[in-house]
């Protein structure tokens, strides 16, 4: 129990990164996989090279900053789409940690980690390290929050809210887009990192299906906190790890195996994205919407509601249609855009009055 | 202020599809022109909008603001000189943010972007008063996300945020084609009171021969890619929806199609 906390708030890092991307830049990033193996692999081969701790953690984020950075590059410059960029990058990512390991798996059995003031003194698995683990997380989640708020922060915000608005403010979208996956992915690799010095080594298979872990989290983060603000929804982030942490916990009690758990964490993601469809938990995401906008658009929230999370939601699946048309010649396609336009408006004045 | 220099665009060139959108095309604002753009679908309209902001780069031609050439520029570097408001209600907002983080986005137009807090008090009551120049009451909902506002609120909001930080050109495209009658009239009321009170450089795409006539002091009407009718101020002072009509079929020998020139 006190291990799936630990471990709970330690991938919260990770879901933190996944947050990043998949909810503010909107971006499903797969480098995760990836960036999450180097982060570890970075920190452990450091540590067995003597480096301080703390400074091979440093690292580690500097190697994940770096992959996405590259899932960036690839994707903007390259105008390779997303999630084959990341798929990409992920794959790259393979041979790179295993050159970086120099073998599939190192043990970090009688090294000093960060964890060792943790685990000498006999508090791994008490609250005294809960605390510990909750207030570094904290910390990461305020800095995210901190962040978003500024007005760099406000542009990738709307980088992920209406890219063709935020070009015509003067910001490069590009940019913009490669600092998210870098930043996310700097996190992913802190928390490859602390991972992997807590539990004693780096694998090269550490990261597979990691994004899964991160998606469950976000989006069970999200069905128990709502998104109504950047507060709640990183903190739903980062609880929802937790959350995620005790169902597996539990999953295992029930007698089910290790192996299983991968099947667990799909049909959690699953369950999280088909529940709200069929009615319940209303308030959950825009993922839903992202595979299927049509039906994003009919709910009609009552106008009373300011804080209602569906209403937020409508426009945001219809707004990026007619932004991306560019090279397209202007009469048709514009007046094709004007109709579902006055379809929409129509539909939120009417909502407004 | 803004000089359009023999600008071309053609799409597709080449192949069966081809179609040229802007034929050599030249024209000159002043400072605090407002000039409206009229014309039939696919007469090049929206395209010589697209260019000026960068969105489209141009075949061949200059496009000097200001006496700086920007024809080669890519569209965020442009944003400094401009702000533009699109047709449809949803492009020119962020709909998740709130009402005051669109304008501090808004306010950063064209500038380096920080660490600095986005929406500072000062910010806040600089909103509050340019908000209650709309007279909608925005200037009370200053947390509100903007996905909740109607198509019309979320258009004068777009055309607030292209106008409060005095842009060299304002571009407007066809930004009332959307609203329903009496939103696109509010909306096109703000648009004069905006323009008027900062006397911006503006130009505006319309379908609307009434608003066309009823705006600016200046008139274009363009036809396959080609500016062939312009009214300078004392003309159009004069212009009724009637002479304009007679000046298209005169010049085109055609009649102008499109059901939505004709209201």
């Amino acid at each position: 129990m006190f291990g799936a906390l630990e471990l709970g708030l330690i991938y919260g890092a990770m879901a933190l990164g996944v947050y990043l991307t998949f909810k503010v830049l909107n971006f499903p990033d797969l480098t995760v996989d990836g960036s999450f193996t180097t982060g570890g692999a970075t920190a452990a081969s450091l540590i067995i090279a003597g480096v301080n701790p703390f400074l091979a953690t440093v690292a580690a984020i500097g190697a994940g900053l770096i992959a996405g950075y590259i899932t960036g590059l690839l994707h903007t410059k390259g105008g390779i789409d997303g999630l084959l960029a990341g798929i990409l990058t992920m794959i790259g990512l393979w041979s790179i940690n295993l050159r970086i390991m120099g073998k599939a798996n190192l043990p970090l059995l009688r090294e000093d980690t960060v964890f060792t003031p943790l685990r000498e003194n006999m508090l791994l698995g008490t609250w005294v390290s809960i605390s510990a683990l909750l207030a570094f997380t904290l910390i990461l989640k305020f800095a995210i929050d901190w962040f978003l708020t500024t007005d760099l922060g406000l542009a990738i915000q709307a980088n992920g809210n209406n890219r063709q608005m935020i070009r015509s403010l003067g910001v490069n979208t590009d940019n913009t887009t490669m600092l998210t996956l870098a930043l996310s992915n700097g996190f992913v690799a802190l928390c490859g990192a602390l991972v992997a010095q807590y539990q004693g080594f780096s694998d090269i298979s550490m990261g597979i299906g990691l994004i899964l872990v991160g998606l469950a989290s976000v989006i069970l983060g999200q069905a128990v906190f709502g998104s109504r603000n950047i507060f709640m929804a990183s903190l739903g982030a980062l609880l929802g790890s937790v959350i995620y942490r005790l169902i597996i916990f539990l999953a295992l009690r029930a007698g089910l195996d290790t192996n299983d758990m991968k099947l667990t964490t799909a049909l959690l993601v699953v369950l999280a994205l088909l529940l709200p469809r069929w009615g319940f938990l209303k308030r959950i995401p825009s993922l839903r919407s992202r595979s299927n906008r049509a039906s994003s658009k009919a709910p009609a929230e009552p106008a009373d509601d300011p804080a209602s999370e569906a209403g937020a939601q409508v426009p945001a699946g219809t707004v990026d249609t007619p932004a991306d048309t560019p090279g397209v010649p202007a009469g048709t396609p514009a007046k094709a855009a004007g109709r579902t336009a006055a379809g929409t408006s129509a539909a939120s004045d009417s909502k407004e009055d | 202020m803004l000089k359009i220099d023999t600008i071309s665009k053609t799409f597709f060139p080449g192949t069966v599809n081809e179609r040229k959108a802007l034929q050599t095309v030249s024209l000159e604002l002043d400072e605090s022109d407002f000039v409206t753009v009229i014309g039939s679908n696919g007469a090049g309209k929206s395209t010589l909008l697209n260019t000026v902001s960068g969105r489209l780069p141009v075949d061949s031609g200059s496009i000097t603001i200001d006496g700086a050439e920007v024809s080669r520029m890519p569209e965020y570097k442009r944003a400094k000189y401009l702000g533009r408001v699109f047709q449809d209600p949803m492009a020119g907002t962020a709909p998740d943010l709130t009402i005051e983080q669109n304008l501090s986005l808004a306010l950063k137009r064209g500038k380096s972007r920080g660490l600095g807090r986005g929406t500072t008090s000062a910010r806040r009551a600089l909103f509050r008063d340019e908000l209650a120049t709309l007279e909608l009451g925005l200037e009370n909902r200053l947390k509100t996300k903007v996905g909740l506002l109607s198509g019309g609120q979320r258009q004068a909001l777009s055309l607030l945020m292209a106008g409060f930080t005095q842009p060299r050109i304002l571009l407007l495209d066809e930004h009332t084609a959307a609203l329903d009658p009496q939103r696109a009239a509010l909306v096109t009321n703000l648009t004069q009171k905006i323009v008027s009170n900062d006397g911006l450089t503006t130009l505006m795409v319309t379908h609307n021969m009434e608003q066309a006539i009823a705006l600016g002091n200046r008139l274009i009407m363009m036809h396959e890619g080609e500016i062939i009718y312009q009214a300078s101020a004392e003309e159009k002072k004069a212009l009724t929806v009637k002479t304009l009509l007679g000046e298209f079929s005169k010049l085109k020998g055609a009649t102008l199609g499109d059901r939505a020139l004709l209201n």
